[in-house]
């Protein structure tokens, strides 16, 4: 069971409060008449399940109301942050990468990201030269 | 053989030593023959001392199985407990039951009884012909038959049963929140205990035996050069003291850590009275509870669980009077019972060693120890010696002979890493043989929250895995040598406290002599002189009767993950989880495999670590705190009135109000046709309190009404009320509702009784998520405000008697709200209809609301107002082609299905939830199901809710199906059955007939007609 920090009430409290409300930072489109059918059901129907690093959307159902974001890591469970809406993660998959890289360690694959990504910012493929690092990281 | 000749022998127990209280004998019975133990005994010590040696059937081969280990992980001696019906406990390990005054047990398996069991005939028969995958194998084809073949299968299987009537006992559950939680009070619990205390941390401790110690219960060593229980006292005393001074420490006895579950959630199990009777004792006039689920949110966790012995892998290693070596000592120095006469020792390490010299001081035979390694050394090798003990070096024990008792054992020198036999094969006599290879730590608790356990070579075993927030200490994490433990035990308490923000001193390990102890070698399957697969049976995992054949069998087959070799045989799926054989098992996969054992990984350990009842899972949670009931303010009327009762949520709404005449109580069909011609010829009144209330109020409210329903809200003035359809952004209606214009910033929006609180919330989500800009707040009102629908003809002429409120049909028409009073009391008057009829919905502070409707029924005697309740409710609403969402919808339903495109705002300029989607194509589709009216041909039909529409009842099975009925009642008004149902393309076909072919085989048909029955111009409602 989580224990999970509420932005807004500043504390930690039981996951029994809360109420998971699926992926976060999912924009309705301004204009829907504008979206194409594929498009209008691609923001309704399709998301994103990574392995790693995911945005969330909760409420504190039974405290004060109020909804924000959480950021966990679906392996781990770790909720690496919560914070406001309206606010940014201040913690992606791309500035895990970018600080793993930045400290010298080997990342394995996984780990979409949701907010901000790019495709282009998907996590370096692996050489073979370092599949033994990369099977070490997974075993 | 050994069975005592009476009650009061106990032939095995010592004339002195252990930790039992011989001056308070108890007596107990174990399938039907009464034995006596003593108090400070578990039900497995009290069997050994009277020297029973089958205490179980195993399951799949039904051979006789004795007492093997002394804690957790005892696979064999599971029982059932219990004196009468209502107190039977299934799934008890003897090993952990506490023995009290008049316990009774049975073994589970076994028929007509474990010492002659006709199924272990069978077994023995069946024995080679029973492969792992025998039973897919075997009752595969054809498939027809399993069911038939289950039948007989699932009554051989099973350990124990439930019981057949109510438990007389209750259970709790207790929240926690500590900085400290220590699992396991043994040296390294206790000194992590003591370190964390002492910095002014919570401390939890517990520790699933029944007196705090571990394995300093049976220990030889000494601390500080004084007994090691001399110490445990010492600590246990300060602990307590602290407790009760500064209130930081709490001690849990008999208390299992059963589940880490995710960011240092520990759900712990405490029996509180499981060692005391069969039912909780009374404690000064009060019924204690039988165990308690406490539920502990720890700053940190450490993990002092300790390790558990592996026994080495033989053939005929079943047999009664093979033992654990560390349990041979627990018996000899914590029970003062020795567990045989003739000893030999098969073992791989140096620890083994203390079995032999326990056996040797107690004064009985020890044969020989036969040990694995070629030049066995160490100090507990020397004391073995110099007390004049036979050692067979480079030796294992390869086979156990006897049936229903260990009679002798085939030693024979052997290979390891070659896996043979490699010299001549003796065999000794001997009643027992202790086993040891190696211990393996308690990881099961680590690895739940998802952490694998990493392999050690230098202890040859699994470690725990990284957990956030969790300290493994001592031997859960391989440290086996007590001061070396001691010192682990204290530095993970103080590292506990100082992550939690106390500052711990550092304290000084007590002084205990080291013992030098020789290198440990790896063995887990000893080589029998036949292969694997042709010699007698090696077993593995002893509940399941798992044998290392099996799992070569497993690995020839092509299994080879160790996940679907465990599913394949069954290895640790019993009730022990493999505690015992798990590793030996991935060993002998690992060797199959040519792999070592990290490769070949290990499976995933999951909560429970051990059983938990289901009522201290349960806790109060039953009966009728099951789930919280919700009463209207008017509930006691109801009773009182004889009201049947519905669910809706959480509510008690009235169902119905049946009369009783004559002494004759009205069935439900009198009683609902009853109400609903009173309230279409008179007048009936329905208590609707339960439905939401959520007011809503700012500067934005009426834009936000604009956003979220599908109908127009910019020109309701005050005073109106307006029926609103709120969708899903998919299309699909999700709640309907009325809500009243209370003011230009002020609105009272109506919900389905069920849709409450789901409504507030997705008000909130739009508003905080999407359109935080508009200035508009929420609040739910639904108690606040009760609210009674008086409906019918006659319902002005009642309400007009004690109201203020000028009920002109000009002044108040159809669709206003007013505010004024009703029998003296604020109130808000709705002019709405959910039947048809002409209805007033008087809202009034629910505190007020039993006076107002006492007073309508004083003065609605002469008109005969009717109470009514959900049915006649639902039948009203049906004949007038008013919906229920969650009826007559399923979520795959647009309000344009319903044909209410009347409520669809399709001009409105924001474009609204649930606009976009139903210009999608699949909501475009012609052929849909859509509302529509049923009327079955003949009158007496009342068609099933549920059943399938067809055209054609002549087509050939499965038929095409094309709907079906959503609400289906008999109508007095019409003195026939109707019924609403979705159809595709239904709204094309009105006039047409369909069919329902039904279960029995009756075809009905049906006409399909406007949903609307009664009243389709809707005047009633607007006289």
């Amino acid at each position: 069971m989580f224990h999970i920090y509420c932005p807004y009430c500043e504390e930690y409290r039981e996951e029994e409060e809360f109420h998971p409300k699926g992926q976060a930072h999912i924009a309705r489109p301004a204009d829907p008449d504008a979206c194409s059918d594929a498009e209008w059901g691609d923001y309704l129907f399709f998301r994103d399940n990574p392995r790693g690093i995911h945005h969330e959307l909760w409420v504190h159902a039974v405290g004060c109301r109020k909804f924000f974001n959480i950021t966990r890591h679906t392996v781990s469970y770790a909720i690496l942050e919560t914070y406001r809406m309206g606010e940014p993660p201040t913690i992606t998959a791309e500035s895990l990468a970018r600080d793993a890289k930045a400290a010298g360690v080997q990342v394995a694959d996984g780990g979409q990201q949701t907010v901000g990504a790019s495709d282009a910012a998907a996590p370096a493929a692996v050489d073979d030269d370092n599949s033994a690092a990369n099977k070490g990281v997974r075993a | 053989m050994n069975q005592p000749s009476s009650a009061t022998q106990q032939p095995n127990r010592l004339a002195e030593g252990g930790r039992i209280d011989r001056g308070r004998p108890l007596a107990f019975t174990f399938n039907g023959t009464r034995y006596s133990g003593y108090a400070g005994d578990t039900l497995a010590s009290a069997l050994l001392a009277n020297g029973v040696d089958v205490v179980n059937r195993s399951f799949k081969y039904s051979r006789p199985r004795g007492i093997v280990a002394a804690g957790a992980e005892e696979p064999n001696a599971v029982v059932q407990l219990g004196a009468d019906e209502a107190t039977q406990v299934p799934n008890v390990r003897a090993t952990q039951q506490a023995l009290y005054d008049g316990l009774v047990a049975r073994s589970t398996n076994g028929w007509p009884n474990v010492q002659r069991d006709l199924m272990g005939t069978i077994g023995k028969l069946g024995g080679q012909f029973m492969p792992p995958g025998f039973y897919y194998k075997t009752f595969m084809a054809p498939a027809s038959l399993w069911m038939t073949y289950e039948k007989y299968i699932r009554k051989s299987a099973g350990l124990g049963r439930s019981p057949g009537e109510p438990d007389p006992d209750s259970y709790d559950h207790m929240n926690h929140h500590c900085d400290v939680l220590v699992i396991g009070a043994g040296p390294a619990g206790l000194a992590a205990a003591l370190s964390a205390a002492r910095s002014g941390a919570r401390v939890i401790v517990c520790d699933e035996q029944e007196e705090l110690g571990g394995s300093l219960l049976e220990s030889r060593e000494t601390l500080d050069e004084a007994p090691a229980m001399a110490w445990v006292e010492a600590t246990l005393a300060e602990l307590e003291a602290l407790g009760e001074s500064q209130g930081n420490v709490t001690l849990l006895p008999r208390t299992t850590a059963n589940g880490y579950h995710d960011h240092n959630f520990v759900t712990l199990h405490e029996r509180r009275t499981e060692h005391l009777a069969d039912s909780a004792p009374r404690l000064e006039g009060r019924r204690q509870t039988r165990s308690r689920l406490h539920r502990v949110r720890a700053g940190r966790v450490v993990l002092a669980s300790g390790a558990h012995e592996r026994p080495l892998v033989y053939a005929g290693n079943d047999v009664p009077g093979n033992l654990l070596a560390g349990a041979v000592s627990s018996y000899i120095r914590r029970y003062g019972v020795v567990p045989g006469s003739k000893l030999v020792l098969s073992t791989s390490n140096d620890h083994g060693y203390r079995a032999a010299l326990d056996w040797f001081d107690a004064g009985r035979e020890v044969v020989a120890i036969v040990d694995a390694r070629a030049n066995p050394e160490g100090e507990l090798v020397e004391r073995a010696r110099a007390a004049g003990l036979k050692i067979i070096a480079g030796s294992a024990v390869i086979e156990a002979k006897g049936a229903n008792r260990v009679s002798a054992a085939r030693v024979a020198p052997i290979d390891v890493d070659g896996f043979r036999v490699i010299g001549e094969i003796k065999e000794l006599t001997c009643d027992t043989i202790a086993s040891s290879g190696g211990y393996s730590p308690v990881v099961h608790l680590s690895s739940h929250t998802g952490a694998r356990p990493s392999w050690d070579e230098t202890i040859l075993g699994f470690v725990p895995g990284d957990v956030p927030g969790m300290t493994p200490a001592g031997a859960a994490r391989g440290i086996y040598a007590l001061g070396e433990v001691l010192a682990d035990g204290l530095a993970a308490g103080q590292r506990a406290a100082e992550a939690c923000g106390f500052t711990a001193a550092t304290l000084a390990t007590p002084r205990v002599a080291a013992i030098r102890e020789g290198a440990a070698c790896a063995l887990y399957q000893v080589p029998h002189e036949k292969p694997t697969l042709r010699a007698p049976k090696q077993f593995v995992d002893l509940q399941n009767d798992v044998t290392a054949a099996g799992i070569e069998l497993a690995t020839r087959e092509g299994f080879e993950s160790i996940e679907h070799v465990k599913r394949y045989t069954a290895m640790g799926f019993g009730t022990d989880q493999g505690k015992l054989g798990n590793i030996n098992g991935m060993a002998i996969a690992a060797r199959c495999l040519g792999q070592t054992i990290p490769q070949t990984g290990t499976t995933v350990f999951r909560p429970n670590y051990t059983p938990v009842t289901f009522g201290a899972i349960v806790g109060r949670h039953c009966g009728a705190l099951f789930d919280p009931e919700r009463y209207t303010a008017l509930h006691q009327w109801h009773v009182e009135h004889g009201a049947e009762f519905e669910d809706v949520g959480q509510w008690k709404r009235p169902w119905y109000f049946p009369r009783t005449v004559n002494g004759k109580k009205e069935s439900m069909h009198d009683a609902v046709a009853r109400e609903c011609l009173a309230v279409r010829e008179g007048v009936g009144i329905l208590d609707a309190s339960t439905l939401g209330k959520i007011d809503i109020q700012g500067p934005d409210a009426r834009e936000f009404l604009g956003r979220i329903y599908t109908n127009k809200w910019a020109k309701l003035a005050p005073g109106r009320v307006r029926y609103g359809l709120m969708c899903k952004d998919d299309g699909m209606l999700m709640d309907d509702g009325t809500t009243s214009c209370l003011g230009d910033n002020h609105f009272l929006m109506t919900t389905t009784t069920g849709g409450a609180a789901g409504v507030l919330e997705w008000l909130e989500l739009w508003h905080q998520t999407e359109w935080p800009e508009l200035q508009v707040y929420f609040d739910s009102v639904t108690d606040h405000w009760a609210t009674m629908t008086v409906t019918g003809p006659e319902a002005r002429n009642l309400l007009a008697e004690i109201t203020d409120i000028d009920l002109d049909r000009e002044q108040f028409k159809f669709m206003d709200w007013r505010e004024g009073t009703v029998a003296g009391v604020p109130a808000r008057v709705f002019r709405i209809s959910f039947t048809g009829e002409l209805s007033y919905e008087i809202n009034v502070q629910a505190n007020y609301a039993m006076h107002v409707w006492k007073t309508l029924f004083a003065h609605g005697e002469k008109y005969d107002l009717t109470p009514y309740g959900t049915e006649t409710m639902h039948v009203l609403r049906a004949e007038k082609g008013l919906i229920i969402v969650g009826q007559d919808t399923d979520g795959s339903v647009t309000p344009e299905d319903l044909g209410m495109q009347w409520a669809i705002g399709y001009d409105k300029p924001f474009p609204w939830i649930g606009k976009r989607a139903l210009s999608r194509s699949d909501t475009r589709r012609g052929d849909r199901k859509q509302l529509v009216g049923l009327r079955p041909h003949d009158p007496r039909v009342v068609l099933e809710e549920g059943a399938q529409i067809v055209l054609d009842p002549e087509q050939a099975i499965p038929m095409r199906m094309v709907g079906h009925v959503t609400s289906s009642y008999y109508s007095p008004v019409l003195d026939s059955g109707f019924a609403l149902a979705v159809v595709k393309g239904g709204h094309q076909r009105i006039g047409e007939t369909v069919y329902l072919p039904m279960v029995d085989g009756k075809v009905h048909a049906a006409e399909i007609v406007s949903t609307v029955f009664v009243d389709p111009k809707g005047e009633r409602q607007n006289v």
